[in-house]
């Protein structure tokens, strides 16, 4: 669905995204792990058009969409949600999911004086929608709640609500566990295996916890020192001896190192 | 009786004036603040906004007024309104699309923008300097006053008098108007509500599929509109100088940053503020004080703290405090 051919993204002389080459199947929930810093983050921004890479190349569904400002992608059906959950923190909850989507007929400033039922009429139907959304995700109780004064895990479930306010074709999740307790990470984890099969949403996931990997991604991509190391089923990727090396590690080598260190 | 007379030369001479001031000095820095918000700079060029907006409207007028239209007791430049909002419109989206636009691709840092909105105040400077000359110009017409001091007198029998004029009355009306409906679109539309999603987290939006560039837009027709009235308002009440409106870029700052910059809210209070600040401490008070003291301790100097002259200082010192003990403002603004 979604082919990335050899970005590179160079920030002065650090080259944090190095030559990353990796496609991404339809109806997929692909994890994408490595050590911080191998340039998981930097490699969604160049796909989600917030930084335009140094040279490289990305398609969806064989369209050219390297370098689209991020509202162009979202009216593709490419979302992404952020590793430090963002919210409008002056609004609702509600309201938060009610910016979703762009491009509402409310947003010209003809329809502002001239066309007020068919904004009322859109408005009530997402609103409905944003209900919908906050009880799947079991935070209807914060509806009405400041988005800037929930906790950081109802942040990071806001986060996944707001892709769910569109039909979505593939969103990308920037550690969408990161400081979430084990409860959450399950609804977390349940939503999204559930906006998979149901809705066919194709996810790519960056990830530390490996249970949340092992629970929910097939195939799982590891990167490092901005390069795609190794590619397969998450067995597979554990048994890798340069993935062990960059991310993984081993108990029983550290013990090694750390008795021949002695 | 004193005691009346006391508060009525202190409406005629601070009250009624310091309103109608900070009514100006508020659609001004609201301006401001709208900018540094959603553009995330702040906009030296503001001051020439408001003068440019002004002399179409005031070119418009005269054209009217040759015409022989006019409002009857009104004065005929609220008629020649619209048409100077529209032409501030046009020269706002045009600087946008020429020399703006170019800089938000590059993603350019606020304090290059600064330096750009200076390049652009010099020129707009010069476009109206260039057009309407650098002169004083007197484009009020209409009835004068609302209630003269005379007529006043003649109604309460105090021997102070208090002169309404009617450009104060105009000023406070049509700022009250104008802040509701900006209110009101920021808070209930939802193209306010895209503005102030932009304003408050610029990723996100973008992510939610917002059009930055629509944002933008709508951005400066707002502060077009509001710039143009503003200039009017001052215009009617004072005189129009494009000198004048350069000077003003810094009590309109003050008034944007004792609020909060980025804050609608504070921008009005703001304005306020510090157009009450500055017409207490220039006015002399020897009069009021004679009312209301008795004799022996009145004083004999015109118990004036500043002169006028220094009116500018009064703004200046405000914005010191303020960004000495609470640079956020009184109500918290954002920082960039």
């Amino acid at each position: 669905m979604i082919v990335v051919e050899d970005i590179h993204k160079h920030f002065g002389g650090f080259h944090a995204v190095d030559g990353a080459t990796m496609s991404i199947k339809e109806g997929s929930i692909t994890g994408l792990i490595g050590p911080n810093g191998a340039g998981k983050t930097t490699l969604f921004n160049v796909i989600a058009g917030v930084l335009k890479p140094t040279s490289g190349r990305v398609t969806m569904l064989g369209e050219d969409i390297t370098g689209l400002p991020p509202h162009e992608l979202f009216h593709k059906g490419l979302l992404r949600t952020f590793q430090i959950a963002h919210e409008f923190s002056s609004m609702s909850c509600r309201e938060n999911l009610m910016m979703v989507p762009g491009g509402q007929s409310g947003e010209t400033l003809w329809n502002t004086w001239f066309g007020r039922k068919r904004i009322a009429n859109e408005e009530r139907a997402l609103r409905a929608k944003a209900d919908e959304v906050l009880e799947f995700l079991t935070i209807s109780h914060l509806a009405d709640h400041k988005a800037g004064q929930v906790s950081g895990g109802q942040k990071k479930l806001l986060e996944l609500g707001r892709t769910m306010m569109v039909d979505a074709r593939i969103v990308f999740l920037d550690e969408v566990g990161a400081g979430v307790n084990r409860t959450l990470l399950n609804t977390i984890a349940d939503a999204i295996l559930r906006l998979n099969t149901e809705r066919g949403y194709t996810f790519v996931v960056i990830e530390h916890d490996m249970d949340f990997i092992g629970k929910i991604c097939d195939p799982v991509i590891c990167m490092a020192e901005g390069k795609v190391l190794a590619q397969g089923t998450l067995a597979e990727i554990k048994a890798n001896e340069q993935v062990i090396e960059a991310y993984l590690g081993t108990g029983l080598k550290n013990k090694d190192q750390l008795e021949a260190g002695a | 009786m004193d005691f009346l007379n006391a508060i009525v030369a202190l409406s005629n001479f601070v009250l009624v004036p310091a309103i109608a001031y900070g009514s100006q000095l508020a659609l001004g820095a609201l301006g401001v603040t709208l900018i540094y918000g959603i553009l995330r700079f702040s906009n030296f060029a503001h001051g020439d906004t408001m003068a440019f907006g002004a002399m179409i409207t005031i070119l418009v007028t005269w054209w009217m007024q040759s015409a022989g239209i006019n409002l009857g007791p009104l004065p005929t430049a609220l008629l020649a309104l619209p048409f100077g909002i529209l032409g501030c419109v046009a020269m706002l989206l045009l600087t946008d699309r020429l020399i703006y636009r170019f800089y938000r691709e590059q993603k350019a840092k606020p304090v290059i923008l600064v330096i750009v909105s200076m390049g652009v105040m010099f020129i707009m400077n010069g476009i109206v300097r260039f057009i309407i000359g650098p002169n004083d110009q007197r484009f009020a017409d209409g009835e004068r006053f609302l209630i003269s001091a005379r007529e006043f007198k003649a109604m309460t029998g105090l021997s102070e008098g208090l002169a309404i004029r009617t450009s104060s009355v105009i000023t406070v009306v049509v700022a009250v108007i104008a802040v509701a409906l900006l209110f009101w679109f920021l808070n209930r539309t939802r193209t306010g509500k895209s503005m102030r999603a932009y304003s408050d987290n610029e990723d996100l939006a973008l992510l939610s599929g917002i059009n930055p560039e629509r944002v933008v837009m709508v951005t400066w027709l707002i502060v077009a509109a509001l710039a143009t009235v503003a200039g009017v308002l001052y215009g009617l009440d004072k005189s129009f100088k494009p000198f004048t409106y350069f000077q003003l870029l810094l009590p309109i700052f003050a008034s944007a940053i004792v609020g909060g910059l980025g804050n609608p809210l504070g921008a009005i209070t703001g304005g306020f503020v510090i157009a009450f600040s500055e017409v207490t401490i220039t006015y002399a008070w020897k009069k009021v004080a004679n009312y209301v003291l008795p004799e022996s301790i009145a004083p004999d100097g015109l118990a004036q703290l500043l002169s006028t002259d220094y009116k500018f200082a009064v703004s200046f010192v405000i914005l010191l405090i303020v960004l000495l003990f609470k640079p956020t403002g009184l109500f918290k603004g954002k920082a960039v």
